[in-house]
């Protein structure tokens, strides 16, 4: 198959991605972390981000059993506390959708997100990614989480970044479709945006920041880059995107620092598990030990709240 | 005209660093003749909170490290102390004691030191036991640090107190939050700075200073620390960390004597943990075996 070519007047134009004011960003940023947030406020952002985690399980040593258990927390949190939301997905590897279907049936509010087209590195023929998005939509994935070529975006090749994700995003069907920039490797914010920008352009129902699997993931600037170019689309065209940081949020309360900067960069329209998710593994089992906390007075320790 | 004197704000000690409270509250303890000591954090809940984190992830590496390299350690804490002296000495006269007074409690803390070194790696050849038991079993016991300790260091004694308090609790492997005199923490303040700087690895040592009577709830309470050390608290208060600790069972230890003045190896007994493994065995004779 032949990479179907979009004219190139569907494609986006690069040049209208606007340069980014590095230290701008970073000092905007370090604001968003100076919020002070009280007892209520935080006790309901806590369910909130808890709602929006998508549990995230990518390892080589992942076994049918650990996807299941995965499963079993992403609906029960935390039992002894009545009242607490489920996750918003869990998110596997494309042989393991089957297993997660099954475990959580065609009922569950979890979703069931898959990484595709060759996670993480990127680097197969279109042909497979396409065959890999779509065998894993066909097991029962509601999201696809795809990584862009950052070799081709590096080297200019936009238009092949660009055509892809409309493929992946054709094959995904129903699905909907989380770009992976992995923007640790795109070295500058002005490649954010742009990736950014295109992966919108091409369809992504949500972009998102990293895979989570080298050093550098998500961070604060990188994750109001990528709100801004959402929200310059949404002004033009109304289409919401979603955001998705992933990769290195660890704390509650970096966790209600993004939520903070969502609400005042896109608005409060966003704070829902439709349009923003947190990619975490060890986020929840904070959160759930700030609720306790809040809920029973004690400072909390790691070894009451299950690992999986 | 009058030199302005500077009045030396303190900071606490948590994780190897030195923050600020995060509360940003301060108060000014008095010293001899009604003179301010400094400007002292008073530590909220949330820097215990934090000191806490910083013990634990501490903990892994300085429990499994060498009993010798723990003994070398604590030895290189006296060794800079005995550096120091002029300065805690002039602290301790600041806060009130007699300058004879001052020099023997500087030296007792730099003994405590060379005592508490060299128990490190002998304390559990020591009390370790191999157990006689009717079975072919080959019995043993021995002691594993309990894990995070909170500690308040006795409220009299401002040096000599808080190492009696800090020494034990490390010797053997534990990490330690602790929360030093209330009235007297100048020299608390300075310890830190020995600590910092005497190959004691980050977040071992966390050093708070601040109201007794406002931290106690937290440090018996906190789910994550694992053992409860005073010497000096009220009747009401001890009974508030005996009720208090039982949500994760931990231990509460409340010395008799003062760990100032305290040389024991049995201190160091009281933040550790029996283990007792039972290994089974060919019992030579009773196999009539032939070695």
């Amino acid at each position: 198959m032949k990479t179907k070519s979009t004219a190139a007047s569907c494609r986006y134009d690069y040049a209208k991605s606007p340069p980014i004011d590095q230290v701008g960003i970073v000092e905007r940023a370090a604001r968003f972390t100076t919020r002070s947030i009280k007892s209520d406020c935080k006790r309901a952002g806590l369910d909130m981000v808890l709602n929006m985690i998508d549990l995230t399980t990518l390892e080589g040593a992942d076994t049918p059993n650990k996807v299941r258990q995965l499963c079993y927390k992403a609906e029960h949190l935390h039992d002894s506390i009545p009242g607490l939301p489920t996750t918003a997905a869990v998110c596997v590897f494309p042989n393991f959708v089957s297993v997660a279907r099954v475990a959580l049936g065609d009922s569950s509010s979890v979703k069931i997100a898959s990484v595709a087209t060759s996670f993480p590195n990127g680097h197969a023929i279109l042909e497979q990614k396409l065959e890999e998005t779509r065998r894993a939509v066909g097991d029962g994935a509601d999201e696809i989480d795809m990584v862009i070529s950052r070799g081709r975006f590096l080297s200019g090749e936009y238009d092949y970044v660009f055509d892809e994700i409309a493929a992946v995003k054709e094959a995904c069907g129903k699905a909907r479709l989380k770009v992976i920039l992995e923007t640790g490797e795109l070295a500058t914010l002005d490649n954010v945006r742009r990736a950014s920008d295109i992966a919108i352009h091409a369809g992504a129902d949500f972009i998102k920041t990293s895979t989570g699997k080298i050093a550098s993931a998500a961070t604060i600037p990188v994750t109001l880059v990528m709100l801004l170019a959402i929200r310059d689309h949404f002004f033009k065209t109304g289409r919401m995107v979603g955001m998705k940081p992933a990769g290195g949020i660890s704390t509650s309360k970096l966790a209600l620092h993004y939520l903070v900067m969502v609400k005042e960069t896109v608005g409060p329209e966003w704070l829902t598990n439709e349009w923003f998710r947190f990619g975490a593994s060890s986020l929840a089992n904070d959160l759930l030990m700030q609720v306790a906390k809040l809920e029973r007075g004690l400072y909390q320790a790691p070894q009451y709240f299950s690992k999986d | 005209m009058d030199r302005l004197e500077i009045l030396k704000t303190y900071k606490i000690f948590i994780g190897g660093k030195f923050p600020r409270t995060e509360s940003g509250r301060y108060y000014t303890p008095e010293g001899k003749g009604g003179k301010p000591l400094g400007n002292i954090c008073q530590s909220s809940r949330k820097d215990f909170r934090n000191s806490v984190v910083a013990a634990h992830s501490a903990l892994g590496g300085w429990a499994t490290r060498a009993a010798f390299n723990r003994s070398q350690i604590l030895y290189r804490i006296g060794e800079m102390l005995e550096g120091r002296r002029a300065q805690f000495e002039a602290e301790l006269i600041q806060q009130g004691v007699t300058a004879s007074a001052a020099k023997s409690e500087v030296e007792a803390a730099i003994d405590l030191c060379v005592y508490y070194a060299g128990w490190c790696d002998k304390f559990q050849q020591v009390f370790s036991a191999v157990n006689p038991v009717s079975s072919s079993y080959f019995n043993f016991s021995v002691y594993e640090p309990v894990g995070v300790v909170a500690a308040i260091a006795p409220e009299k004694s401002s040096l000599a107190g808080l190492l009696g308090t800090i020494l034990p609790i490390i010797a053997g492997g534990n990490s330690a939050v602790v929360l030093a005199s209330e009235s007297r923490p100048l020299c608390s303040v300075t310890l830190a700075e020995v600590l910092a700087t005497s190959d004691l690895p980050g977040g071992v040592v966390n050093i708070l200073t601040g109201n007794r009577e406002e931290l106690l709830p937290f440090m018996v309470s906190h789910m994550n620390v694992n053992s409860f050390v005073a010497s000096d608290l009220k009747p009401a208060e001890k009974q508030l960390a005996r009720e208090e600790s039982i949500s994760n069972l931990k231990r509460i230890v409340l010395l008799k004597d003062d760990p100032a003045k305290t040389e024991s190896p049995y201190s160091i007994l009281s933040t550790q943990e029996v283990k007792t493994t039972w290994h089974p065995i060919e019992s030579s004779i009773a196999g009539g075996g032939k070695y």
